[in-house]
């Protein structure tokens, strides 16, 4: 019943305990994060303070004094931000209702699934077809005259945004359905007798509980969105409005070979990426975090 | 919400029905018709799947019914959705708000009907104290003990003083010694509500201990209602029989019947027994609880039978005995807890104890 205190009297008393030696099968994991994370990653940290001239930091102090590359980070920013607030807005209301098991529920799941297995370059050519100047929707909406210029929706802002929205979507919703369903729904049940309507049993019951779900799947989303590369390229402008941050990286790398400011550049990318889960995760604190069911286990 | 002064609640033809394997539906409550008055104490009895917690959902308005009404004296509430009927809820497994204190989630119910803060503290403080847990009340329901549990999620039920307050099986999930001291709680808010409870159990002690009056349920139907004694000494059939504990039936060949009681005979056994539904062929089932048996030294007589005891289980004051027949049968006997293994016995079965049914098709 009482989980916390327990698990601390036995990580009290083994201290005495003889080394455990089934912990030695974490090896190879560490090993490998160790050759293909912490060494790339600390070669990268490494690498952005090798500079040609300046001190350590001219490769930041360059970023942040260039006009096309300090604005990539709020060019990111607003793509980012509003595709993971989308994705996970329109998750939650969806999920919710599709929350019992039901047929309808396994075909939607298995439909979203598609377009994560598609990858990011199909579903941008698919776009340039479908949303493209000459594209079926412009067309449709042309011959029932609802707007009569050309929809541009690729190229832009919009065809990048829309792009991150098909292909981030699915992921939030079944990590949000992954959390709605495991939540018991005799609690909602157990409102509803007590006076609670379906809108307090959302808000009082579901969302709360939901609240440390909703910020782990922002932050996941949101880290995706970020590092936006593909979509951006095919289906923005990559010179003007949608010049991404990891577009400069690509740039400092393969057409400078400039590889100490490139790894400059993604070391400010993570940097902000931290920045917003951190205070994400931050917000997470304030609420309810531990089993989502309401009784003996 | 409906009002909390009532004179009877009533159960007209409730139907629910459910979609089974292989889209075949079943009535997992057929036709239930029951009237409860305020102040009583009903418990709905049976083995799983008999559809008591059907009844009870039916009644809490969580599930929609198929057929039939649920009546609250004149007023018709089973197309209200549970928020709006307001009854207090105990479910099994408690299903308390794991995000909210103890506190808060007694005081849920308060404040979903708008009650002023001060007021809900007062009323939280006075449920709190009706189910001793005071001193509990900043406490996450993962910080108490299941019985802890189960007496906030009673408070949370009463708090709102609802008319009639419904219990799905509470006791199930504690240990004995709890359930016979929390058993003798729940008696005492129910007199303190005087209100109207309606409890769920498979438990034939809790129901015999607890209610005014035993709906026993099987399938889906109602087999019997009535007070703990009738249902005890009296069940209207074999099946309410069996769960009641008459562990001992027989089929046997009717000899003699004259309406009241009857003389049966076969496997080397021949017996008067009471009449308590007649029987339909020329053979009957007859059955009876281990403890109206007796194990006698003397020698054969009326509604006697000489066996063998072929296994003796030790409960503290007497035994469980089990007695093997020269016919093949087994008779389960409460038995002095001298008796041993091969001992050679003669069993009484008093005949005002032995209940005749019809067979029904029912195999013995």
């Amino acid at each position: 019943m009482n989980g916390a205190p327990a698990l601390a009297d036995v990580a009290g008393s083994a201290r005495r305990v003889p080394f455990d030696r089934v912990l030695l099968l974490v090896w190879p994991a560490a090993i490998f994060m160790l050759a293909l994370f912490v060494y790339p990653f600390l070669y990268g940290l490494w690498l952005s303070f090798q500079t040609k001239e300046g001190g350590a930091l001219a490769n930041y102090v360059h970023f942040f004094t260039t006009d096309n590359l300090y604005p990539t980070i709020w060019i990111t920013l607003k793509l980012a931000l509003p595709a993971t607030l989308i994705n996970v807005g329109l998750s939650l209301p969806i999920a919710y209702r599709l929350r019992r098991k039901s047929r309808f529920q396994r075909w939607v799941t298995t439909l979203l699934v598609v377009p994560i297995t598609l990858g990011t370059v199909l579903v941008a050519e698919g776009m340039l077809i479908y949303f493209g100047p000459k594209g079926w929707l412009s067309q449709f909406v042309q011959l029932l005259h609802l707007y009569d210029a050309p929809i541009r929706l690729t190229h832009n802002f919009w065809g990048v945004l829309i792009s991150l929205v098909v292909s981030g979507f699915p992921f939030t919703f079944l990590l949000i359905l992954s959390y709605i369903t495991g939540i018991d729904p005799v609690l909602a049940r157990a409102a509803s007798t007590l006076g609670a309507g379906p809108r307090e049993q959302f808000t009082q019951i579901y969302l709360p509980l939901l609240a440390p779900g909703l910020a782990i799947c922002f932050c996941l989303a949101f880290v995706q969105a970020f590092s936006v590369f593909p979509s951006a390229v095919l289906l923005g402008s990559p010179a003007g409005p949608t010049r991404v941050i990891s577009i400069a990286a690509y740039e400092a790398a393969f057409e400078q070979y400039d590889y100490a400011l490139a790894s400059a550049i993604a070391m400010i990318m993570g940097a902000v990426q931290l920045v917003i889960v951190v205070a994400v995760l931050g917000l997470r604190k304030a609420f309810y975090r531990g089993p989502v069911v309401g009784g003996k286990g | 919400m409906i009002k909390h002064d009532f004179a009877e609640l009533k159960l007209d033809r409730v139907t629910r029905r459910f979609a089974g394997v292989q889209g075949k539906a079943f009535n997992a409550l057929d036709a239930m018709s029951l009237t409860i008055r305020r102040g009583e104490f009903i418990c709905l009895l049976g083995p799983s799947g008999c559809g008591k917690s059907t009844a009870l959902n039916c009644i809490a308005g969580l599930f929609p019914l198929s057929g039939g009404a649920i009546w609250l004296d004149d007023a018709r509430i089973d197309t209200l959705p549970p928020e709006r009927r307001g009854f207090g809820m105990v479910f099994q497994n408690y299903a308390l708000f794991p995000h909210m204190s103890v506190a808060r989630n007694v005081g849920f119910g308060l404040r979903m009907r708008g009650v002023a803060a001060a007021e809900i503290a007062r009323r939280v403080d006075a449920a709190l104290a009706m189910v001793q847990l005071v001193g509990q009340a900043h406490k996450l329901p993962g910080q108490l003990s299941g019985g802890q549990q189960q007496r906030v999620a009673i408070a949370r039920a009463i708090v709102i003083e609802p008319p009639l307050v419904l219990m799905d099986e509470p006791l199930s999930n504690l240990d004995a010694k709890l359930r016979i001291e929390t058993r003798a709680e729940i008696r005492r808010i129910h007199h303190e509500l005087d209100r109207a409870t309606i409890y769920v159990t498979h438990d034939q002690d809790e129901a015999l201990s607890l209610a005014d009056r035993i709906v026993v349920m099987k399938d889906g139907v109602v087999q019997q209602v009535g007070a703990p004694p009738d249902v005890y000494e009296e069940p209207a059939n074999l099946h309410v029989a069996r769960f009641m504990g008459y562990r001992n039936v027989l089929e046997l060949d009717v000899v003699g019947n004259d309406g009241a009681h009857a003389t049966l005979r076969g496997q080397g056994i021949e017996l008067a027994a009471r009449v308590r539904q007649p029987p339909t062929g020329k053979r009957a089932m007859v059955a009876i609880r281990p403890e109206e048996l007796a194990v006698i030294d003397g020698p054969a007589g009326p509604n006697t039978v000489a066996g063998q005891v072929v296994n003796v289980e030790y409960a503290g004051r007497d035994a469980l005995v089990d007695v093997a027949t020269a016919g093949g049968i087994v008779l389960h006997v409460r038995g002095p807890v001298t008796l041993r293994r091969g001992d050679a016995v003669h069993v009484h079965l008093p005949a005002e104890r032995a209940l005749v049914y019809p067979t029904d098709g029912v195999p013995a």
